[in-house]
């Protein structure tokens, strides 16, 4: 597909990413940068010095909230595109509603006790809608053993699914922008086929 | 009984186990996981009540902190 008629199926394409941190500021910088124009970005903590490691922000952003900060990084790319930021700590009830109209969503968040819920309630309460995790990411090198995978219908993982993150195993730029660009990719192959079909 | 785990085939010398047994008896190790029976959820709460027989899908995925 020619990158014009790339930008052209992308343009009323919605994506979720929840938590924004390292793995969904930089899959939402992805996304935006090839054209996707709607977003629904969800994360109810600011940014610290501690996140420059790996996360899509700048030290002139340090204490903005990481919903506002990605949404002014993304209208630097792209002027033209919509964003619903919700600053908030999603609970599982709020998925559906929340996450309404995307076409597929950005698992981004930090804790496991998260990723379970928001992957029961996208198995549950939107069945169709496409959710892209990222599972294992932690730590240095292993370029090999990162993957992605369908896991069952609606859900899809990226990632080494066994590197936690640990005082040992610090979350860094080079491997968490691996896989947060693994999930944007995926999420693009998914969005463009379903143009396709349709 | 032979069942579909994680999309390989599973042979497991019992007639009916629930999803907990099964957890125990593959040795799963992480905390927390999310399981579906035949296409459809199972949640935490509820791996001891379902019980899995002869043909059925289970599908197991662990989950770790990190993002």
């Amino acid at each position: 597909m020619k990158w014009e008629e790339i930008k052209v199926h992308l343009l009323n394409k919605k994506v979720g990413v929840a938590g924004c941190g390292g793995l969904g500021s930089n899959a939402a910088v992805a996304l935006a940068r090839v054209g996707v124009r709607k977003f629904v970005l969800v994360d109810f903590d600011i940014i610290e010095p501690s996140n420059l490691n790996r996360q899509y922000y700048f030290r002139r952003q340090l204490g903005m909230k990481k919903v506002d900060g990605l949404s002014y990084n993304l209208l630097e790319i792209d002027a033209a595109i919509e964003i619903t930021a919700h600053d908030m700590k999603l609970e599982y009830g709020d998925i559906s509603t929340v996450f309404a109209g995307c076409d597929l969503v950005i698992e981004a968040f930090d804790k496991a006790e998260a990723k379970q819920m928001i992957a029961e309630a996208m198995i549950e309460n939107m069945p169709s809608t496409p959710l892209i995790m990222g599972i294992g990411m932690a730590g240095i090198g292993g370029f090999q053993l990162i993957k992605q995978e369908k896991w069952s219908d609606n859900i899809y993982i990226c990632g080494d699914s066994v590197s936690e993150i640990s005082e040992s195993l610090p979350p860094l730029a080079p491997r968490v922008g691996i896989v947060s660009n693994m999930q944007a990719n995926l999420a693009l192959e998914l969005l463009l086929s379903e143009s396709k079909s349709t | 009984m032979k069942i579909t785990l994680n999309n390989r085939p599973e042979e497991i010398d019992a007639s009916e186990m629930t999803v907990n047994d099964i957890i125990q008896y593959k040795n799963f190790t992480f905390k927390l996981l999310v399981t579906k029976v035949n296409g459809k959820l199972v949640k935490t709460a509820e791996r001891s009540q379902v019980t899995v027989r002869d043909g059925d899908t289970v599908e197991v995925m662990h989950l770790i902190s990190g993002g």
